[in-house]
């Protein structure tokens, strides 16, 4: 009790040196807890749009069917299953037929994919009604990434050729009904997509399809024979990984920053010990036991963790808060990060975050203060009293 | 000096060597003295001939190369850390040349350290604080920061705290080191009647003449060693 008291009246005797040490303090604390945050809102983010807009309550894949094997595609698919069909009329499933095909904007060959997908869906966050269109020739939507590297336009006719399941090439006008912006770059890049019940004739591929989409309140999982479900754990691994490595960046960040005001914590206590060393002989010499010496200037240096940790809530709690109800703006070029970012991110603090970051800060502070105080341990009175060090 | 049971402080053939280098400098030299209680003794010598060495060992900031010193039944060279700042902590009060004030503490919070390291309780403690300041004149600058007082008054807020836990020896470096004539004078003043009033012993190390004037028993050291030990009438 002593020992707080004595550190609290020599903290807040310091004054500015004090409080300078506590700005740049409570700085790192609402930062690091600002980028945890914004991973953390992030990958919120970036599941959440990825599941609404394309794993739905996971799938089946047909057996054959590979996304790393585009070559795959043409074998992957098979009749839609009996015990799946009474669910797909319900809409609480959607199947989708994928085969591979050719473009050629400009005269230049292009790989795609076609996609079959029911325009009545709603499963699936795409906005797929503008397919449900049938007075004119075939009706196709791609999104804006497509229609920016194609250079295709709303009411563009392009040629789409593909394999029928003969093995023969054939190919059919359609005409672009629909640009969509998407963040999930899955749906987007290099695809087109197409009513399946059209998809299905053209390719000669009755009733057939390549997936089935679940709802995601879908809680029965059958087992169906030749196809394999996919839950969302299997399917977001990728996803999982690829966030877990972009965060390694911002985890270096943050620890950079948590070790300079660390520095900060710890240059601050040896100047201290170094201006003080005369004062800490004078308290030698009046009855203080080293033990106590050091509990007194390591507590200081757990002050300054507290007052940080207060300071910080103070104009962290507003503008923490601030920025997760309107987000955080990105500029147009993290489109490319390959991530489902969205115009903003919306950062998310857990209690276990700040709980958790909040006692890192402290623990760390008191053991940057304890070390250079170790070294008054071994100094003798008199030699502080002159204000040696040694 | 005649030697009895009664003394509180009593060294015997203490030596005092430190490394200077690859050499040795002997900054005591089979140094034996003796001090009642009650006494207003002074070391008195020339720059380096070992007066603060023997005021260090005496308080126990220090410990002697050889020989022995007991004070108040304590051997200093026996002591460990924690037991020489119990010794300090509630037998002896310490004034230095240059004060030695907290500088973030008030004259009060000064004055009151020693107590809280005693664990005096609270009221109490207000009420040796004050009674402390009073006896040195400046219950008024409590609340003062010690960069708002003049060397003078730091130096007597120094003889407070070191006296408010009324020990029974302060040892005293050179106190008037940083003081003019008149501040000199009045300080010893303060001394000199707590002396008399509290019977607490005091040591000085000094070469001060102002100082020397008011003792009543004078040590001379020279070279380590005790050349003189004369009592003396003071000039009060």
């Amino acid at each position: 009790m002593l020992m707080l008291k004595l550190a609290y009246r020599n903290i807040i005797g310091a004054g500015m040196r004090t409080w300078l040490n506590v700005a740049a303090l409570s700085f790192a604390f609402v930062t690091i807890i600002f980028l945890k945050g914004v991973y953390n809102g992030m990958n919120d983010q970036v599941e959440r749009a990825t599941i609404d807009a394309l794993y739905g309550g996971g799938q089946y894949w047909h057996e054959r069917y590979d996304p790393y094997d585009p070559q795959s595609t043409v074998d992957a698919h098979g009749n839609i299953p009996e015990v799946l069909r009474p669910l797909i009329k319900q809409k609480g499933a959607v199947p989708i037929l994928i085969r591979q095909g050719t473009i050629y904007p400009g005269g230049r060959f292009r790989n795609i994919l076609l996609k079959g997908i029911d325009p009545q869906q709603k499963i699936l966050a795409i906005p797929v009604s503008a397919l449900a269109e049938r007075n004119r020739t075939i009706p196709a939507m791609i999104g804006t990434r497509m229609a920016k590297h194609t250079g295709l336009h709303i009411n563009d006719l392009i040629t789409v050729q593909w394999r029928t399941s003969h093995g023969t090439f054939d190919a059919r006008e359609v005409m672009i009904v629909n640009i969509f912006k998407t963040t999930v770059q899955e749906i987007d890049n290099d695809q087109i997509w197409i009513p399946i019940d059209i998809m299905q004739t053209i390719t000669e591929l009755p009733d057939q399809a390549t997936m089935i989409i679940m709802n995601k309140e879908n809680i029965t999982i059958p087992t169906v024979p030749g196809w394999n479900f996919r839950d969302l754990n299997f399917l977001l691994q990728d996803l999982h990984s690829l966030v877990e490595m972009k965060s390694m960046g911002g985890s270096i960040f943050y620890t950079i920053l948590l070790l300079l005001a660390m520095l900060a914590i710890f240059d601050t206590q040896v100047l201290s010990i170094w201006h003080r060393r005369k004062e800490m002989g004078t308290l030698m010499a009046l009855g203080m036991t080293r033990t106590q010496l050091i509990g007194l200037f390591t507590l200081e240096g757990s002050f300054h963790g507290i007052l940080a940790a207060l300071v910080g809530a103070l104009y962290g709690i507003p503008l923490l808060s601030y920025v997760a109800r309107n987000g955080w703006g990105l500029p147009q070029s993290t489109d490319d990060f390959g991530f489902a970012f969205g115009d903003r991110i919306f950062p998310s603090y857990s209690l276990g975050l700040i709980v958790g970051t909040t006692i890192l800060v402290l623990v760390i502070t008191t053991i940057v203060s304890f070390l250079p105080t170790k070294k008054i341990a071994s100094l003798k009175p008199t030699d502080a009293l002159k204000g040696k060090m040694t | 000096m005649e030697i009895s049971n009664s003394m509180l402080i009593r060294t015997e053939r203490l030596d005092k060597i430190y490394p200077l280098g690859p050499a040795t400098i002997k900054a005591l030299d089979n140094v034996s003295l003796s001090v009642a209680k009650g006494e207003f003794l002074g070391l008195v010598g020339p720059s380096g001939s070992g007066k603060t060495t023997l005021l260090n060992i005496i308080g126990s900031l220090d410990s002697p190369s050889s020989g022995s010193a007991l004070v108040l039944g304590n051997r200093i060279e026996l002591l460990s850390h924690k037991e020489s700042s119990r010794l300090r902590n509630d037998h002896i009060g310490f004034i230095f040349q240059t004060f030695n004030l907290l500088p973030v503490y008030t004259v009060y919070e000064n004055v009151e350290f020693p107590l809280l390291l005693l664990g005096t309780p609270s009221a109490q403690r207000t009420k040796m604080v004050m009674q402390a300041l009073e006896w040195v004149g400046l219950a008024g600058r409590a609340k003062s920061k010690p960069s708002q007082l003049s060397g003078g008054q730091s130096q007597r807020v120094a003889i407070a705290r070191a006296i408010v836990k009324k020990p029974e020896i302060v040892l005293a470096d050179e106190p008037t080191a940083n003081l003019d004539a008149a501040n000199s004078h009045n300080i010893m003043k303060t001394m000199v009647d707590l002396n008399k009033e509290l019977k607490t012993t005091f040591i000085f190390a000094t070469h001060d003449e102002k100082v020397i004037s008011y003792l009543d028993r004078k040590v001379t050291l020279f070279d380590g060693q005790i050349e003189k030990d004369e009592l003396r009438e003071p000039a009060r």
